[in-house]
């Protein structure tokens, strides 16, 4: 398990009681959306990190990859399903090594949710896990505070209202895989126009039994345009009032780790 | 009382180039509005061309840079080799969000370039770990959302070495004259495959 410092929580929390306010961290106020179609399923999402009113990341990743057959869209709080997605990512790859059998969705949502819900919702991780295994496709939600649910079509993160709203009008059973694939993009585009928590580039993942296929910018409608003109500055624009360069070679006087060569010293005993 | 991260002021900025990378930091240090100090970098330097911008709440600022000069030293001792820009920011980001429930409030930014490639490489941190990689720039500090419309506007793909000095100083130099919490000079390293040229900025000192 995670080793978590608390070491500055009591400096940090004398300091909120004081009335300072706590950190605002990275989030994905994010659009993320799946969809289960006939032979498979598809995972999406929107491409834009806000931290408050700033977009901090204008092309940044939120399709996580748990395993080969199994991949996570993360909304929330962008550190949090980052590093949640890495953990179970890790404790699941040694979970099939040891077991011997391709790892199943049921047991990452599981994982997941059971991590989720001992931290009580302090780590704002709400994920959407899709993946194929033996024992068939499955989509999942994964809230903060672990509960899940089971759907065959799930839409989380700011722009879930806009994204949902596309599949409850759009959404038939037993699709194709090329229409799941538009259905899921046209309903993160519906956030990225709607939702101002969500913005940028389209992208998706196809999950079937043989390949996952990551299109990572999957629709781009938001690309910027080249510049008219430079504002490249001439040189010497800035007043320097002193300058020092350090080149490769004086790079040694500061960092001291030398190529040893054989004759340079006693080897160092290894046992076999 | 004011967040921590606005108590000691202070910006950093980081800018990809053709082959090169900037990185570059104001110099003061204040208490709220009184200026304890225009001596006080927040860009420091772990090996050859891997470099860590710090700006936030100054005494977590020393903390932190402290704790990574630690763990760098001890990587190389492990290792036998230098730090890869890559692995140091990921060494940040675990040892940040390590500290989830009770983080330094601080806003990394790593720039350097790859070893082997000579690739340019930034990016920046949330203070609880979250990387954001860039193309183009990275900003931090009180006068991030100055820095955010001078890099957006000044930045171009492929500028020189000399170009993108003039391009980081300008934006940063424009930037924090207009937060009344940053400048008092600056700093700016131009990192270059086999040279790194550090050069000290003539700033307003109001």
């Amino acid at each position: 398990m995670p080793g978590f410092d608390f070491s500055n929580y009591n400096r940090n929390a004398a300091l909120h009681a004081r009335g300072v306010p706590l950190p605002k961290a990275t989030s994905t106020g994010t659009t993320i959306v799946g969809c289960i179609y006939d032979g498979g399923v598809v995972i999406a999402a929107d491409t834009r990190a806000t931290s408050g009113p700033i977009v901090a990341d204008k092309n940044c990743e939120k399709l996580h990859y748990i395993a080969p057959n199994i991949w996570c869209a993360g909304a929330g709080t962008a550190a949090d399903t980052e590093f949640t997605t890495a953990l179970i990512s890790s404790q699941l790859e040694l979970h099939s090594l040891s077991t011997g059998r391709k790892p199943r969705v049921v047991t990452c949502m599981t994982m997941l949710k059971q991590h989720l819900f001992r931290y009580q919702g302090h780590i704002g991780a709400y994920l959407v896990v899709a993946g194929v295994d033996p024992t068939g496709t499955h989509l999942f939600t994964v809230h903060a505070h672990g509960s899940t649910d089971k759907l065959p079509y799930v839409t989380m993160g700011s722009g879930s209202l806009a994204a949902m709203s596309v599949f409850e009008t759009q959404w038939k059973p037993s699709l194709t895989r090329d229409e799941a694939v538009k259905l899921c993009a046209d309903a993160i585009e519906s956030g990225i126009w709607n939702d101002l928590g969500s913005g940028s580039n389209v992208d998706v993942a196809i999950i079937t039994p043989d390949k996952t296929t990551l299109r990572r910018n999957y629709i781009k409608p938001n690309e910027r345009t080249q510049k008219l003109k430079s504002y490249a500055f001439d040189k010497g624009t800035t007043a320097v009032l002193n300058e020092k360069i350090i080149s490769k070679a004086d790079l040694g006087n500061f960092v001291s780790v030398h190529e040893l060569t054989e004759e340079s010293g006693d080897k160092m005993e290894v046992d076999t | 009382m004011s967040s921590p991260f606005s108590i000691n002021g202070g910006a950093c900025v980081a800018m990809v180039g053709k082959d090169c990378v900037a990185i570059a930091c104001d110099l003061r240090l204040g208490l709220q509005a009184l200026t304890v100090s225009n001596n006080f970098p927040k860009v420091f330097q772990y090996g050859d061309n891997v470099f860590l911008g710090l700006t936030g709440l100054a005494t977590d600022v020393s903390t932190v840079s402290d704790l990574f000069r630690y763990k760098v030293n001890m990587y190389r001792l492990r290792e036998e080799r230098n730090i890869a820009p890559r692995t140091f920011a990921n060494l940040v980001s675990s040892s940040l969000y390590e500290r989830r429930f009770g983080p330094y409030f601080v806003s990394p930014v790593v720039a350097g370039l790859d070893p082997k490639s000579g690739q340019p490489f930034i990016c920046g941190f949330d203070s609880i770990g979250c990387i954001d990689f860039a193309k183009d720039f990275i900003v931090s500090g009180t006068a991030s959302e100055q820095l955010f419309g001078m890099c957006e506007s000044l930045w171009e793909p492929d500028l020189g070495p000399d170009a993108l000095f003039e391009t980081i100083s300008q934006s940063l130099l424009n930037a924090v004259d207009r937060d009344a919490l940053s400048g008092w000079g600056a700093h700016v390293y131009i990192i270059e495959k086999d040279k790194v040229t550090k050069r000290l900025l003539k700033g307003r000192q109001d």
